[in-house]
């Protein structure tokens, strides 16, 4: 017993940054959505439609890139919608959120089950980049140097995306914005501009998390396959403190619950029932909330729509 | 509202008395309220229908052969409108419950899990306790299902005000947590005797709601939800309760300073919302599938918040919301069957009328405020 | 157009839903003058001076600027223009730091920031040369409110400008800081800069205008060289009648002592100590005045006091009672009422009725509620005696009170307080935002209630009211109470000071 123990742990540390990539894509996009003052609970909806989108084009053209295009630009036309409803409309975001997540279920079963259903629908995925010799040390070895590309892709997402925040002057611009609209607007920064353009970056690179799901974590769509991802996410971007560093710490932390899940309930003739495993992310990520305690520094203009 | 915006409304406030409009007749703005918010709803669910319609169109159906078996569906005859009712019966609960949460300014998306957690402890009493009469267990299984739900809300409460958990958050995770847990059971512990289906047994005859139209399964949970919608109704607004809960939803500052525990009315309007929830779960197990199973609810607790949304959170209005969304479920489901179109669709529908309600009410906000600037005069 | 006007405004509309905001206004500015826009709250000066700014349209009328009519439609036209602006509530944002606030907006979006050094050089040139030394490193809300305002300052120079509007700026300044200011602003007047200053505060047009142009219910009634008018004739323009508010003489002496407060400690969110040790009395027929300028402890000393603030530390005693625990409720138990600075964010609900406005403490007590059920008939007759009483102007009282003027809602909310006939009456900022006979009518009331034998604890930052109104005067700084003086305005300048963090020598 304590040998498969062990054996299992490189397999763990593998699975969790494997699991952790959906997570980090998605919040890192909200991170740069709530910096600019707009809060989308949304992210579960628009993660099915970017599985969806991405697996129903590779499905068609046999073409990753033409899928992760496709991802990508779905992505942004449900940014605009939700900029539309949340910045012009001004309506209100968690509203439009739900809406947005109910759209996103309604769809994606809808178009998957005139489309697929019935058919063999296995699809091409994102191959795996082994790097000889290093993906055989011990213990580290399958992590770091077995993974697929868009798993790596996170280690250039999280650098691009702070220096896009904190070196740029759009970054400028998106962080002040999201504390003090009405300073930004008096500069001549268009309050609605920046939001817009924050929004669409935020459903692009949750689109493409929903993505990783559909064509490199599996080779299929599954409806609900984000069980939840989506919302995790928002508890990401909370416990990493609103930075597209500390989301990506924070996603690894959920990464670990979800590869335990993932391992334990495979292990066979284990005592315990495998639903025990499965509420596993879900619980953490309540515990996590409240170890949380009121420290906040979410950006002052969350959530509250923007009045010229 | 940034500070020079409140400026320039207090400023504009002062000058009110300078306006120089008519004042309108309060008999006459308050049928305006009336016309405007009532054509809001419905402007707002023909809006999701064309545009649903178009989505049919374009995914090769006949939108129009659809929308006719649908409304077939929904009130064919005496049977047909019976199944409404029933699929309206825990929607209308949980849009009651919700309405009140949603008052309170508490974004509960947990009305699933709540609805489950009611469900699992109403079906535990309707199996172990089946050797009690029917007027005393039935009522049991109701208030069971109730408290269920309440506690599942109220613990969501507490996280929020205890350690500042965001609900939103929270009750998605315990809808899993729920789902979850309901799952292991009616595949270990309370698996049927026969064990082959993931379901628990039938809970006692004397657990079962009476049906009181035969041959339909229309039963008194139908006529149970109204009275609720009622008190609900009572209780927000004509009672020091609700007026405590709806002030601290509008503004909670306020409400602390005018000496109302807000902690109090959060956890409160988050046990009633839940308790709704529970209630409809406890009502679907003992008045229609006498037994639990993981798929007991196809999403009514999500369908609940666009039945509120849809009511402007009117515990009256939602029992309308709720025949119409009752009606819609219904609808689709024979959809489905004679048109081949997936039922998932009125998670469209439901999304498109949320948006359409709710940019109707940002744009209805701005109306009235004129209306009522106009009757300063 | 003679060549020494910048600016001119003609006939300029401008309203919002019911309201008439600026009424056809002319305004005519001098190249290198300093012009004061004088007029009551409401009379359209800021409104007028937004829509010069770009970030309101007007509806109707030109503006000429340089001899040009120019379209200005967002605030970025406005710095194209050369026209900078430094806002009542200060555009600034205070996450980030000094030189981040000043490039904001500076730089094409796909820019890195690398120029940064570069604007942080010149940031300290423009300190040097116009005296105005800050640390473009240091985190804007970090620093104190006068910092603050130099920034803005800074910043509008920074964008290179010809014209400045600063919106009523002295507002949150000592009177030494003002004086600083009014100085500062003279010398840059000296170097050509054309300079727009709104203000309500006569003596400051006297002291630091050129020219002055009063404003009036969204017109303007006169323009005049401050060198040929008088304070006496500028209220008069500004206030279409002579201001005569004699106030009634107390009556009676100081009784028992109602509220004492015992080195009172109290720490914000962030752990910061905003009242540190505070001790005072305030007696049955007294108005203790709390001066200083604003965010100095006052407002959370108000809070704490009603058990809205968590006590650190420190013992307060109403009524002879300590608590350690306070909450709003027991605190109204013990005969306190409570008048918020904070008008719409916490003393009404806006969307409730005027009548239930009026029970927002009581609506769960006898008669207004019988075994939890609302009695609204007893509801609506408890308002309307209310709104008779005290003059507030409505239809009914069932009608949502947003629909109310400010003036009025802020009746309603004295009314609601004073009615509870308490031990000790705490406001906060009484006439904060609304018009001169509204005003006129809390103060009254105030008064009033002190003569009825409440002990009274007034906070207010305008020093006028708190010379009015008080019996004794206490001066917070920095969460400390500095001194004490009575109200003798000779002491004026000693107050100012005090104001300043100078204590008061014993």
């Amino acid at each position: 017993m304590d040998t498969v123990w062990i054996a299992m742990i490189p397999a763990i540390l593998a699975a969790t940054w494997r699991m952790a990539t959906p997570l980090i894509y998605a919040a890192v996009g909200e991170v740069i959505t709530e910096r600019a003052g707009v809060l989308n609970i949304g992210l579960e909806g628009t993660m099915l439609l970017g599985a969806f989108t991405a697996f129903a084009a590779v499905y068609a053209t046999d073409n990753l890139w033409v899928g992760l295009l496709a991802t990508l630009l779905v992505g942004v036309v449900v940014g605009l919608v939700f900029a539309f409803f949340t910045v012009t409309v001004k309506a209100n975001q968690i509203i439009v959120g739900v809406a947005l997540n109910l759209l996103g279920l309604g769809l994606t079963g809808f178009l998957f089950r005139t489309l697929f259903l019935g058919t063999k629908n296995a699809v091409r995925t994102v191959p795996v980049l082994n790097i000889p010799v290093l993906s055989d040390l011990p213990v580290v070895g399958e992590m770091l140097f077995h993974q697929n590309l868009m798993v790596y892709g996170t280690l250039l997402l999280v650098p691009v995306a702070s220096f896009v925040l904190y070196k740029t002057a759009f970054g400028l611009a998106i962080r002040s914005v999201g504390e003090h609209p009405r300073a930004s607007d008096t500069v001549g920064i268009s309050v609605s501009g920046i939001r817009y353009a924050a929004v669409m970056i935020g459903t692009a690179l949750t689109a493409i998390a929903g993505a990783f799901l559909t064509i490199a974590h599996t080779n299929q769509f599954v409806e609900g396959i984000t069980s939840g991802r989506g919302f995790i996410a928002l508890a990401v971007v909370v416990f990493g403190r609103w930075s597209p560093k500390g989301a990506f710490w924070a996603s690894l932390l959920f990464g670990v619950f979800f590869a335990l899940q993932l391992r334990l309930q495979a292990m066979p003739d284990l005592a315990i029932p495998y639903q025990a495993f499965q509420v596993l992310p879900y619980a953490a990520t309540i515990v996590v909330l409240l170890s949380l305690r009121g420290r906040s520094h979410a950006p002052s203009a969350l959530a509250i729509p923007y009045e010229a | 509202m940034s500070d020079s915006r409140s400026d320039i409304l207090a400023l504009a406030e002062e000058r009110k008395a300078l306006s120089v409009e008519a004042p309108a007749s309060g008999l006459r703005r308050r049928w305006q309220v009336l016309l405007w918010s009532t054509l809001g709803p419905i402007a707002a669910i023909l809006a999701a229908f064309v545009v649903s319609g178009l989505m049919l169109l374009v995914a090769g159906f006949d939108p129009l052969f659809a929308f006719a078996t649908l409304l077939r569906g929904a009130f064919g005859d005496l049977r047909v409108i019976s199944e409404v009712l029933l699929q309206a019966t825990p929607l209308m609960l949980i849009g009651v419950g919700l309405a009140v949460a949603f008052r309170s300014n508490i974004w509960n998306i947990g009305a699933e899990g709540q609805f489950y957690a009611g469900a699992v402890l109403s079906t535990i009493a309707g199996i172990y306790l089946g050797m009690l009469p029917a007027v005393v267990l039935v009522p049991l299984v109701l208030v069971l299902g109730f408290v269920g739900g309440a506690l599942w809300g109220v613990l969501a409460g507490w996280f929020k005000v205890r350690f500042g958990a965001s609900e939103i958050v929270t009750t998605i995770m315990l809808n899993y947590v729920a789902i979850i847990g309901t799952g292991y059971l009616v595949t270990g512990p309370m698996i049927e005797q026969a064990g082959t289906y993931p379901q628990t047994a039938k809970v006692a005859e004397a657990a079962r709601l009476y049906r009181f139209l035969p041959p339909t399964r229309l039963h008194i949970g139908f006529l149970l939800a109204l009275v609720f919608a009622v008190i609900v109704y009572v209780l927000l607004f004509k009672t020091s309760t609700g007026y405590a809960i709806r002030a601290a939803g509008h503004n909670q500052t306020a409400a602390r300073y005018a000496g109302i525990d807000v902690e109090r009315t959060v956890l409160l309007a988050m046990g009633i919302s839940g308790g709704a929830a529970g209630l409809a779960g406890a009502i679907q197990v003992s008045g229609l599938t006498f037994r639990l199973y993981q798929q007991i609810s196809p999403g009514y607790g999500f369908t609940g918040i666009a039945v509120a949304l849809l009511a402007g959170n009117h515990p009256l209005g939602v029992i309308l919301s709720a025949l119409l969304f009752g009606a819609l479920r219904s609808g689709s489901e024979v959809m489905q069957i004679s048109a081949k179109i997936p039922s998932v669709l009125v998670f469209v529908v439901q999304g498109l009328v949320i948006l359409s309600v709710v940019s109707y009410g940002v744009y209805q906000m701005k109306l009235f405020g004129r209306l009522r600037v106009a009757k300063e005069g | 157009m003679s060549d020494d006007v910048i600016l001119r405004m003609e006939n300029m509309v401008k309203t919002f839903p019911g309201v008439v905001a600026n009424a056809g206004i002319n305004l005519e500015v001098r190249r290198g003058e300093i012009h004061c826009l004088l007029g009551e709250n409401g009379a359209g000066k800021t409104v007028l001076m937004s829509t010069l700014y770009g970030l309101y349209h007007a509806d109707a009328g030109s503006i000429i600027y340089k001899g040009q009519p120019v379209q200005i439609r967002s605030p970025k036209d406005a710095i194209r223009q050369r026209i900078g602006m430094v806002h009542q509530h200060f555009m600034l944002v205070p996450t980030l730091t000094v030189a981040e606030n000043l490039i904001l907006g500076q730089y094409r979006y796909w820019q890195r920031l690398s120029q940064m050094e570069r604007a942080k050089a010149e940031i300290r040139r423009l300190g040097e040369e116009f005296g105005l030394r800050i640390d473009p490193d240091a985190v804007v809300g970090r620093l104190s409110v006068g910092e603050q305002q130099r920034v803005e300052i800074l910043k509008a120079l920074y964008h290179g400008i010809d014209l400045l509007i600063l919106d009523e700026p002295t507002a949150v300044l000592t009177p030494q800081e003002t004086s600083q200011l009014l100085g500062f602003l003279r010398e840059l007047a000296d170097k050509g800069l054309t300079i727009i200053f709104i203000t309500h505060k006569l003596e400051e047009v006297m002291q630091v205008s050129d020219r002055v142009t009063v404003l009036r219910d969204g017109k303007d009634v006169a323009t005049l060289n401050t060198a040929e008018t008088s304070p006496r004739e500028l209220a008069r323009l500004m206030v279409g009648r002579d201001v005569l508010m004699e106030m009634p003489e107390r009556q009676g002496e100081p009784g028992e002592v109602v509220l004492a407060v015992q080195d009172l400690c109290v720490e914000n969110e962030r752990g910061l100590r905003v009242v540190d040790g505070v001790s005072f009395e305030v007696r049955e027929r007294e108005i203790v005045g709390i001066a200083g300028v604003a965010g100095n402890g006052q407002s959370e000393l108000a809070l704490a006091l009603a058990g809205l603030m968590p006590i650190h530390s420190g013992e307060v005693r109403l009524n002879g009672q300590v608590l350690r625990e306070w909450t709003p409720r027991q605190v109204s138990q013990l005969g306190l009422a409570h008048v918020p600075e904070d008008r719409h964010g916490m003393a009404i609900i806006l969307p409730f009725s005027v009548s239930n406005n009026f029970v927002i403490h009581s609506f769960g007590d006898e008669p207004f509620s019988r075994h939890g059920f609302l009695n609204f008939s007893r509801i609506r007759e408890y308002a309307q005696r209310l709104v008779r009483e005290y003059d507030v102007r409505l239809v009914s009282v069932d009608d949502p009170i947003s629909s109310l003027s400010g003036g009025n809602q802020q009746k309603v909310v004295v009314a609601r307080e004073l009615n509870r006939e308490p031990r000790l009456l705490l406001v906060n900022q009484p006439t904060r935002g609304i018009d001169i006979g509204a005003t006129e009518f809390v103060r009254q009331r105030i008064l009033a209630q002190r003569d009825r034998g409440s002990a009274v604890l007034l906070i207010s930052t305008e020093l006028e009211e708190i010379f009015h109104l008080s019996d004794r005067i206490l001066v917070m700084y920095e969460g400390k109470i500095v001194g004490e003086v009575p109200p003798d305005r000779s002491l004026l300048d000693k107050i100012g000071l005090m104001m300043a963090g100078h204590r008061a020598e014993a």
